[in-house]
């Protein structure tokens, strides 16, 4: 099963490319290359910038990549029958399906590292100082974002996609954290605290505590911990949607 | 060894809930507060109990929302019954579905091929979830593709496929791991009579390996022409189940005369009904009725007299011959078309 959409992302590879970065890397232009060329941001901000580009690819990359299929062949057509009806457990199917999100979310991530790094360049440092820690981040984020999409994607129909945008992806991209640190909502306490039930936050932080250590940013542990939550909370919470979708 | 099918007393109940905007939505209306609005219910079974038998071909006949797809559901691992037990061979449906999963194949109402593949690729990825070695699932999917007669288009995209080669593939599929039982919902609907010819030879063909096949279907004379014993449902249970002559001998008279008269009276049913060859009249209201008796267009002067003479005028007329149609119709009162 994997196989089979393994198969179908190649088919689809390049249109999944273009939706998938084209996006982070005007914001990389415009905000990195545009505003800090002519003088409106500080230069330092480029390095603020990359991990929260990072932490957005891989997360809409995690939950478009497992959504989008799952609403579509859940829709009339029933498309996902032919794998419902293969002797496996249900649930098997939507940890499968997460399995390929997460590795997608992964390449993600990775591939925007040096196509930003082209584009903001020069004045980019990023030092990856604990890579074990760097590594289980990535993981946990890609985990999160496929579980997410597998949640959202069971919750949702089809005519629906467009409030999923409004109402959960673009709140979640503005109060990520991905565009400033954590800490300069300081000056917002209800919303400083508010913006933490968004585990994009989390990914934000992690990546900026790993990759950019001098900038002011959440401590690992809480940032692991707190996107370990999420894995399990969104996984427990997309497997249960699955089956009721699956099965009626 | 063949493998049989078993029901006990099923039921299902759909709760459909009330759209998103009916409810309220994510704008609160007034009136809406506190009061939830009740789900409806729909019953789709109700206590349905059934035994297939090792190899044979089953037929369930009956009207649209008679529940024939829901039982089928229940059966395949797809809906989940509200109470009782069905089994495929020795397995529990609901206990051990991988086990099931491995007997069975389900060729649904509504093609659901996998848009994002060719039509070899769904055969080769659907015998590979069964896990099928390489070498045999593609041998088999060009002799199924053969068989089939698309193996012109095996290589393209289904999404562009006719209806027709849509249901065809999807039998094809169904087909690919061999299961020992195979449920094929209204698989003719929608082809022409060329194709339905066609797939009638591939199941009675597929039966002869010693396979069993349950088809659902509201075609009389496909159920006639494939069905050895045909159970016909309405509202979620079993009014009739038999072979298809037995069925049809078990209508009264055989032949079914709709009337319909201007001024229908008490007296003139009555009279009808001691005509000779006259087994059964039903007034089914005011203006018509059903007769049930040995002969036909014969029988049509004499009530035309009849009528006239009591004054009630005679304004249509429908004879059928012997089906498993009348068969319905005496049933449950109501014609598969209604």
């Amino acid at each position: 099963m994997l196989a089979r959409d393994a198969h179908v992302a190649r088919r689809n590879a390049i249109q999944l490319f273009l939706q998938t970065f084209l996006q982070p890397l005007l914001f990389v232009f415009i905000f990195g290359k545009v505003m800090v060329g002519s003088g409106y941001l500080p230069p330092s901000y480029k390095n603020l910038l990359l991990p929260g580009i990072i932490a957005i690819s891989m997360v809409f990359t995690g939950i478009w990549a497992v959504a989008m299929p799952l609403i579509a062949e859940f829709q009339w057509t029933r498309e996902i029958e032919d794998r419902l009806l293969a002797p496996i457990g249900v649930g098997w199917i939507a940890i499968e399906k997460v399995i390929a999100g997460m590795l997608q979310a992964i390449v993600a991530g990775l591939i925007v590292i040096p196509l930003a790094w082209l584009v903001l360049r020069p004045g980019v440092e990023i030092s990856i100082a604990a890579p074990l820690t760097f590594a289980v981040i990535i993981v946990l984020v890609a985990i999160f974002s496929a579980c997410g999409g597998l949640a959202l994607g069971c919750s949702i129909n089809q005519q629906h996609i467009g409030l999923m945008f409004g109402m959960v992806i673009t709140p979640m991209i503005f109060f990520g954290c991905a565009y400033y640190p954590w800490s300069a909502l300081k000056t917002f306490p209800i919303l400083q605290k508010a913006v933490l039930i968004n585990p994009l936050v989390y990914a934000s932080e992690g990546l900026r505590a790993t990759l950019v250590p001098q900038f002011p940013h959440l401590s690992r542990t809480a940032v692991l911990i707190a996107l370990l939550f999420f894995d399990v909370l969104l996984l427990v919470v997309g497997l249960r949607q699955f089956e009721n979708k699956a099965v009626s | 060894m063949a493998v049989g099918v078993r029901t006990k007393d099923v039921r299902k109940v759909y709760s459909a809930s009330p759209p998103l905007g009916a409810a309220g939505g994510f704008i609160a209306r007034a009136d809406a507060k506190g009061g939830k609005q009740p789900k409806t219910q729909i019953p789709a079974l109700d206590g349905l109990s059934l035994e297939i038998l090792p190899g044979e071909i089953f037929g369930l006949l009956g009207p649209n929302g008679a529940g024939k797809s829901t039982t089928v559901g229940v059966l395949t691992t797809r809906v989940r019954p509200t109470s009782g037990q069905a089994w495929i061979g020795e397995h529990d449906v609901w206990k051990e579905q991988v086990q099931v999963k491995y007997l069975i194949g389900v060729v649904p109402q509504r093609p659901n091929l996998d848009f994002s593949l060719t039509a070899r690729e769904i055969l080769i990825f659907h015998a590979a979830y069964f896990g099928i070695g390489s070498k045999q699932r593609n041998e088999r999917a060009d002799a199924l593709l053969e068989k089939f007669k698309l193996t012109e288009r095996a290589n393209q995209m289904v999404r562009g496929f006719s209806g027709g080669m849509m249901q065809r593939l999807s039998i094809a599929r169904a087909m690919m791991h061999d299961p020992q039982v195979l449920f094929l919902d209204e698989p003719s609907a929608g082809l022409d009579p060329q194709t339905r010819i066609l797939l009638w030879e591939i199941i009675r063909e597929y039966h002869q390996a010693g396979r069993t096949v349950l088809l659902t279907t509201h075609n009389m004379e496909e159920a006639d022409a494939l069905c050895q014993r045909l159970a016909i449902i309405d509202h979620g249970h079993v009014i009739a189940l038999d072979t298809p002559a037995q069925l049809k001998a078990s209508t009264p008279g055989g032949f079914v005369l709709r009337l319909r008269f201007g001024n229908q009276t008490a007296e003139l049913v009555q009279r009808l009904q001691s005509l000779a060859g006259v087994r059964e009249v039903r007034a089914s209201d005011s203006t018509g009725a059903d007769v049930y008796a040995d002969r036909g267009g014969s029988l049509i002067s004499e009530i035309a007299n009849l009528a006239s003479n009591l004054g009630a005028e005679l304004s249509d007329v429908h004879i059928s011959e012997p089906s498993l149609e009348n068969l319905f119709l005496h049933h449950t009162g109501r014609s598969l078309r209604d």
